[in-house]
């Protein structure tokens, strides 16, 4: 194994380094945020960066199991605002109750995973324009479902989006984070301790080796949509906690926030090495970004985007010259 | 001959469209002199789908060498926010255009050099782009809609010369120039030998790096120019809103005049055909009396439709015959090796 010595004499393994950069990075931030501004060095500020983002993390978790089979979603926003509007529509209309809304919301949304995960396997047509067909599909229903902002008034909804839950010492976190925290975990154990997560892998190192070892490479290929169908749809139903509002306009240019994580996250986009940890940390770091804009107060909402892009810019370069080094 | 028989699909689609649009509209297809100008709904699927050819043009080109450009919307935006700037600042029409498109041939070479110089996915390079672009074009209109109230640059996107929109005009010229450079020079094959394998073109002694960069400057100028033309029409630049989507509206189109994603073969004539189908689509569905909210879905509809035909796995499982075994099967295992 390729190993990066790092001062001291100690090796950390390649694979392990852009996770770190991205942790270092973190900590950077958070370290000049709080020497910069009155306030920043809490924990809730690092709490809220995940009540504001629980969303995107299930939505980038998602994201990341498609990335490593070296595939690719563009659907994931639109699927998230077909969520957020079914749920608003049927609780509105014919006030359906939410137990029943939000099973119904997830079966949706892994259908419309599974469906584009059975026509990039079964049609051998790529990723990118199937997902993009579904990111139309979905955009088009919302807009069939209606063009008006429709408004959560259930009360399960309202009660859950206004619970706090209290940890030590006057901080908290919003239900949506601990539903965040067990799907990234579910993720975290499925990729790293079962066979579909080995497949995972290994279909995005080579498919063509993962067929010949025998496989199910097809399986795993729907199976990483439907994933991420469902991801999406569950971050759907966060959004919807979190806005209560559902609208055919919610979560614009939110696939491309969930892909700039995962690659700040040190997944490569070819696929076949990544860390679902390295997610959470990217995720994290857009998060911040946002803060630290929102705390210096004279600076504009487009600066967010113009630093996402450098970001990820630096993080792709990186990830460039540690595969240049790998294969020489 | 087999040029016309991939070009016959788009051509039916094309066919089909404008028949519905025929039924449902009296005098579709009447077109007529008024003011000097000519007037009539296929002149106006021609003046607003403009922009859209020009994209679809510079993107044929990149998805030729087996790339993609996600930027091309951004630079949209980017164009027409820095033509607008010059212009709200008392400079001249000249120096407005030269510097927006100047500024957009510079990020294409940007694009250019991250896949071809670094080796970064395409993707992924203009990805970069895409969301920085964005930003940077709120950047240089403060946030706000710059609105400009100058008739030489009214021209441009909303302006008619000898009785035919300027629009239409642009796009006929930079098609002759692209047509003749590609089919008429050695360029067209060395940008199709660049798609088919870049590192056997290299080695046969094309300057794949090159040919890259220049592929991806040429399709940001294009969008620099539907840039111009975007905010003429309008009159205004919108950093947020401009070119929105039509990165998606012209890889659509690309792919709908039958050139490969995995790139190689291009048609730019495939493409205009495209660019023209989408363009009427949405007026179809205006004249059908359809929502306009559902245009989405039937853009969905026809992606969908369009990739499943294209797909030799998909002709082979519903046909249960294969056509061209000899030729269907190398495209599906070509290697894929990088710049």
């Amino acid at each position: 194994m390729t190993t990066l010595s790092l001062g001291g004499g100690r090796a950390v393994p390649a694979r392990y380094v852009p996770v770190l950069v991205t942790g270092c990075l973190f900590v950077a931030m958070f370290v000049v945020g709080g020497i910069r501004y009155e306030g920043f060095a809490s924990g809730q500020v690092v709490l809220n960066v995940f009540i504001d983002n629980a969303f995107l993390l299930v939505v980038a978790v998602g994201m990341t199991f498609v990335i490593l089979t070296g595939g690719i979603d563009l659907s994931v926003g639109s699927v998230v605002a077909l969520s957020t509007m079914i749920s608003a529509s049927l609780m509105a209309g014919p006030g359906w109750p939410p137990y029943v809304v939000v099973p119904l919301v997830l079966l949706v949304g892994s259908g419309l995973g599974l469906l584009m995960g059975w026509l990039v396997h079964a049609f051998d047509i790529q990723p990118f324009i199937v997902t993009l067909a579904g990111m139309f599909l979905a955009r088009g229903l919302c807009y069939t479902i209606g063009t008006e902002s429709i408004p959560i008034e259930d009360a399960t909804f309202t009660a859950f989006a206004q619970t706090r839950i209290d940890l030590f010492a006057d901080l908290w976190i919003s239900p949506s984070v601990v539903i965040a925290a067990v799907v990234v975990l579910a993720a975290a154990y499925v990729l790293h301790y079962t066979r579909l997560g080995r497949a995972v892998y290994a279909t995005g190192g080579s498919e063509q080796s993962a067929l010949l070892m025998g496989l199910p490479v097809g399986r795993t290929k729907v199976a990483v949509y439907t994933i991420s169908g469902f991801c999406s749809a569950l971050g759907g139903v966060l959004l919807s906690f979190y806005m209560l509002s559902g609208y055919g306009l919610h979560a614009v240019g939110m696939e491309l926030d969930a892909i700039a994580a995962v690659v700040i996250g040190g997944t490569l986009l070819t696929g076949g090495t990544g860390f679902l940890f390295g997610t959470v940390l990217g995720v994290l770091v857009l998060g911040l970004i946002q803060t630290i804009l929102s705390f210096e107060g004279t600076l504009s909402s487009w600066w967010t985007k113009i630093f996402i892009g450098l970001l990820l810019f630096a993080f792709i370069l990186l990830q460039r010259l540690f595969s240049a080094r790998r294969r020489p | 001959m087999a040029a016309m028989r991939r070009l016959i699909w788009p051509l039916l689609i094309l066919a089909a469209l404008l028949l519905v649009n025929v039924a449902f509209i009296p005098g579709f297809l009447s077109v007529e002199v008024r003011e000097g100008h000519l007037y009539g709904s296929l002149i106006d699927i021609l003046r607003f789908g403009a922009p859209l050819i020009l994209v679809s043009l510079g993107m044929t080109l990149v998805i030729a060498t087996g790339g993609i450009d996600l930027s091309v919307g951004s630079v949209v935006a980017i164009s027409g926010a820095l033509a607008c700037l010059q212009l709200s600042q008392d400079q001249g029409v000249f120096t407005a255009i030269v510097l927006a498109l100047g500024l957009s041939t510079l990020l294409g070479a940007w694009n250019g050099f991250l896949v071809a110089g670094i080796g970064i996915q395409p993707i992924i390079a203009t990805l970069i782009l895409m969301v920085a672009g964005r930003g940077l074009a709120q950047l240089i209109t403060d946030g706000q809609i710059i609105t400009v109230n100058d008739p030489a640059y009214k021209l441009i996107g909303g302006g008619y010369w000898l009785t035919v929109p300027f629009g239409v005009l642009v796009v006929l010229a930079v098609l002759a120039i692209t047509a003749f450079l590609t089919r008429r020079l050695a360029l067209g094959l060395l940008i199709e030998s660049v798609g088919g394998n870049a590192e056997a073109s290299r080695l046969a002694g094309i300057r794949a790096r090159g040919i890259i960069v220049m592929v991806y400057a040429f399709a940001a100028l294009c969008a620099g120019v539907a840039g111009l033309m975007i905010s003429s029409n309008v009159s205004s630049a919108d950093g947020n809103n401009a070119g929105l989507w039509i990165e998606l509206d012209a890889i659509l189109a690309v792919v709908i005049g039958g050139t490969s994603l995995a790139g190689g073969r291009f048609s730019l004539g495939g493409t205009v055909l495209g660019a023209l189908i989408i363009q009427t689509l949405t007026t179809t569905i205006y004249s059908v009396g359809v929502p306009p909210e559902t245009t989405l879905l039937f853009k969905a509809l026809v992606v969908a439709a369009v990739c499943l035909v294209q797909s030799p796995a998909f002709r082979e499982k519903v046909f249960h015959r294969r056509r061209r075994p000899s030729s269907a099967r190398p495209a599906e295992e070509k290697v894929r090796v990088t710049a």
